[in-house]
């Protein structure tokens, strides 16, 4: 979401870099294309001019720290700028004595009934919470059957429907019902509307009275734009607002709206809607957002969630494998299959620093999971032997696995060809350093390495490493490194065999 | 530099403009900005203009809405809304915004001379409706041209901005044409992101083809097609909508998939004779190839049924939508040859000012727009009035 950002932050401090101080121009510089740079990423006029003020405020006078480059040293001033206005801490959700009612809340088309479907899966399966659903939905057309169905999906209950009750009475039931048949928590999905609409907004005023809802959360789209502001004031004044889901974050949008709504409330953003899965729900946490809006990556959520896929033996038996260089179809096999169960090649690479502009590139060129799918198939047509030992490929047998995976020896070939590559690439793992890692995925994507090479070409040819070096001087030099947050495990030497390790903690 | 100019390479333009002097703030310590218009003492060292800008936050216009002021507002509104029918509406809706650009516009000038605060503070109004940095930038540009230095007062301001934007807005404000080809129906295809309205739009859009008196048209035969085969409860809610406007309804099973339903719709249309084929689809982030490939599919697959379907593609924009919308309009438009837009919501307190921007960047004809949740409130889109009611113009 927040790539586009990053991209354009990038530029001003590519122009940075390389100076030894830093002077007033420099920080005038810096805030003209800071500002330039969040109203094109949707934040809101007035909470732009707070943040550039407050920017501006701590960058002039401050001296510059020997050393440090001054653009690395105006980067950590912005992030903390950011991290600040997007709120320092993470906030969990609340709960109260049972029944606690979530009021869910937000415009129209903003998500509330996925979101609402998407929480209570969380708490019903991370904070072991009996949860009941009930859609106050009167309004939209089949808005209460969609609450039920999604019931049905994820195995929430939901509050029966009866024709013809208002909202204010169906509250009621859903609390008693909620009361009587012991949940702990209560999901109330209101209706969408709009904050200007008096009538509705009373009526929603009118819910939270009843409610008396722990978590009252605005649902809005990453993607909305100067409004953001007006949305999340209306409805905090009217309904008391304990926090914001922000949803689409998985979009191309920018997600100023995320800054602006936190600006404007002083609400914090508890919870991002990361796809149309159940599962693609994650705590906000403000340090690696903005790691993310300063083209830092978001290398804490990469390790996190390697943590949650990546089993401690299988990484530590490839990492041994990845030493010796040797590389099998097998190993291969794992990892498209580790790389699919991470989200996949883009989500891979939109959290890892200085990709994340690449990743929409790739996208934007087709280079989707499908190809790691069709390799996975070529594999799957292999016999056990086959896979230890890819040399035995002869041409018969690839003409066979070939017409098994339904794909061309050709197909075959290439997909031999990257194995040996990365047999090669897998012993200077080692010595490499993240700029190869561009090497390595395009051998894994085969097809359209080309394109990718392009890419890789068209690159600023700073960027990737001295992104990274970036990172390493930073730790060094300003103290505890303020981006990682537990450092960088793709800094400077780093394998991805000590990533995979150090994933499982 | 040209407003109207376009260029077919937009990755081209796009770092031409980022390099363009124009979308830094026009105070800036300037290398190059032209002098000609700046009165000498007005010339300050560049770092104290840059403070000037922090200064003058206060007075500058920050988004007021409070409950109270709203109340107010609609009350003042609402006789007009009984009179009229979507003007009205749009006024009421647009009036928010206008509220807080009229006060803006009010503030900085009663019969003064235009100069470069003023135009700031005018762009910084459009900011605010959407409208981006960078279109707000050429808008004020634009606009700024020969008017700069002289006298102007509140109301000719108002009404050259709301010219200059109108003229901008005209050359898409076109209706869809209804045409029903001989051999079959006129099939349009309803895409969007998720939650733009797009199933709402399909109602309404029934309503007047079926009834049609405002688009001036004969009553059509129209059927639906329930392409949202993904999200829950959407062949429902359609099928509502269907019930509504008494269409017939093509459907499927949830998980089905979505272009078998657009093919049997658009067989079963031209086996009935029907007129009009409005065909769902589920929504999709422009970013998910996969999702827009299965898009990319639904037109194949008509295509297959007659070369010349779908007749029309239909781009559902929601007007709380900010600069995302570019994204939204370039890859929808890339992969499914989109034709027109439908704006939505433009009853809220976003006006959807990222319009002008655009038109001018694609120049698709901006069909409808959504000024409410009745079947009804869906109008023609007046590129005229729209300014005009943006700037809290009367009609």
């Amino acid at each position: 979401m927040f790539e586009s950002l990053s991209q354009k932050l990038g530029n001003v401090f590519g122009k940075l870099r390389g100076k030894g101080s830093l002077s007033e121009n420099d920080v005038m510089a810096v805030s003209r294309e800071i500002r330039v740079a969040l109203l094109e990423a949707d934040v809101a006029l007035p909470v732009v001019k707070e943040f550039i003020e407050s920017i501006k405020a701590k960058a002039i006078g401050q001296n510059v720290i020997k050393g440090i480059n001054p653009g690395q040293q105006v980067i950590k001033i912005v992030h903390d700028a950011l991290v600040e206005m997007l709120g320092s801490t993470t906030q969990d959700l609340r709960f109260g004595a049972p029944p606690s009612a979530y009021l869910m809340v937000g415009l129209q088309g903003s998500g509330k009934t996925t979101s609402t479907a998407k929480i209570a899966k969380l708490l019903s399966e991370k904070h072991a919470k009996k949860v009941l659903m009930a859609s106050l939905d009167v309004y939209r057309p089949a808005a209460q059957e969609q609450l039920k169905q999604l019931g049905e999906q994820t195995g929430i209950a939901t509050l029966s429907i009866i024709e013809g009750q208002k909202p204010l009475e169906i509250t009621q039931r859903a609390l008693e019902t909620a009361r009587k048949e012991g949940y702990d928590v209560v999901m109330l999905d209101t209706a969408g509307r709009l904050s200007i609409d008096t009538e509705l907004m009373a009526e929603v005023s009118a819910i939270q009275k009843m409610a008396k809802p722990v978590e009252t959360i605005l649902v809005a789209d990453a993607m909305t734009g100067q409004d953001a502001v007006n949305t999340a004031k209306a409805f905090d004044e009217q309904v008391g607002l304990t926090g914001i889901m922000l949803t689409r974050v998985d979009g191309d949008a920018r997600g100023g709206a995320a800054m602006s709504m936190k600006a404007v409330t002083g609400k914090p953003i508890k919870l991002l809607g990361m796809g149309e899965k159940w599962s693609e729900i994650e705590t906000f946490h403000p340090e690696r957002i903005a790691g993310r809006i300063l083209g830092m990556g978001d290398i804490v959520s990469l390790v996190e969630r390697a943590a949650e896929t990546v089993n401690t033996q299988d990484a530590m038996k490839m990492a041994e494998k990845f030493k010796k260089g040797q590389f099998d179809f097998n190993d291969l096999l794992a990892q498209m299959q580790q790389m699919q169960k991470m989200g996949g090649m883009g989500a891979m690479m939109k959290m890892l620093p200085g990709l994340s502009g690449m990743a929409s590139q790739i996208e934007a060129a087709g280079l989707d999971d499908s190809i790691l799918k069709r390799q996975e198939a070529i594999i799957s047509s292999m016999t056990l032997h086959e896979r230890e030992n890819p040399d035995t490929l002869n041409a018969s047998r690839k003409k066979r696995i070939a017409a098994g995976s339904g794909t061309s020896v050709q197909d075959v070939n290439k997909l031999y060809k990257q194995l040996q590559q990365m047999q090669t690439m897998m012993k200077r793992m080692k010595k490499m350093g993240a700029g190869k890692m561009m090497g390595m995925m395009k051998n894994m994507m085969g097809g359209k390495a080309d394109e990718l090479e392009l890419m890789a070409k068209s690159m600023d040819p700073d960027g990737l490493g001295a992104d990274m070096a970036g990172l390493g001087d930073m730790s060094s030099g300003l103290g505890p490194n303020p981006f990682a947050g537990k450092g960088n495990p793709f800094g400077g030497k780093a394998d991805l065999a000590s990533l995979l390790s150090k994933g499982k903690k | 530099m040209v407003f109207w100019r376009k260029k077919n390479n937009a990755s081209e333009q796009e770092r031409e403009e980022r390099e363009d002097k124009i979308i830094h703030h026009p105070r800036e310590p300037a290398l190059e900005v032209s002098t000609e218009n700046d009165s000498p003492s007005e010339k300050e060292p560049s770092f104290e203009t840059e403070a000037d800008i922090l200064d003058d936050l206060e007075s500058s216009p920050v988004p007021h809405h409070r409950p109270l002021e709203d109340a107010k507002e609609a009350e003042e509104l609402s006789d007009h809304s009984e009179e009229g029918g979507w003007l009205s509406r749009l006024t009421k809706g647009l009036s928010k915004s206008t509220g807080r650009i009229s006060s803006g516009i009010g503030d900085l000038l009663t019969k003064a001379k235009l100069d470069q605060d003023a135009l700031d503070r005018l762009e910084e109004v459009l900011i605010e409706a959407d409208l981006g940095p960078k279109t707000a930038a050429k808008v004020i540009e634009q606009f700024a041209q020969g008017r700069f230095g002289k006298d102007i007062d509140e109301q000719e301001i108002r009404e050259a901005l709301a010219e200059t934007i109108a003229a901008i807005l005209q050359p898409v404000a076109r209706p869809l044409v209804i045409k029903k080809p001989e051999n079959g129906p006129m099939v349009i295809l309803v895409c969007g992101v998720n939650g733009a309205g797009k199933t709402t739009t399909i109602g309404k859009l029934a309503h007047s083809y079926k009834f049609g008196p405002e688009n001036h048209i004969a009553p059509q035969s129209v059927m639906i097609a329930a392409g949202d085969t993904f999200r829950a409860a959407a062949v429902e809610q359609l099928e509502i909508w269907a019930k509504r406007t008494g269409s017939p309804l093509v459907k499927k099973d949830i998980g089905a998939d979505a272009a078998s339903v657009a093919f049997e719709a658009s067989a079963r249309a031209r086996k009935e004779g029907t007129d009009i084929l409005l065909i769902d689809t589920a929504g999709r982030l422009q970013n998910k190839a996969n999702l827009m490939e299965e898009l990319g599919k639904i037109v194949r697959v008509l295509k297959k049924q007659d070369e010349s379907q779908p007749h029309e593609v239909l781009l559902v924009l929601d007007s709380t939508t900010g600069q995302n919308a570019f994204s939204q309009v370039e890859i929808f438009k890339e992969m499914v040859n989109v034709t027109g837009l439908i704006v939505t919501k433009l009853d809220g307190s976003a006006k959807g000012g990222v319009l002008v921007g655009l038109a001018d960047q694609f120049g698709l004809p901006v069909y409808a727009i959504g000024v409410g949740e009745a079947v009804e409130d869906m109008q023609p889109f007046n590129a005229k009035e729209y300014a005009r009611s943006l700037l809290g113009l009367g009609h």
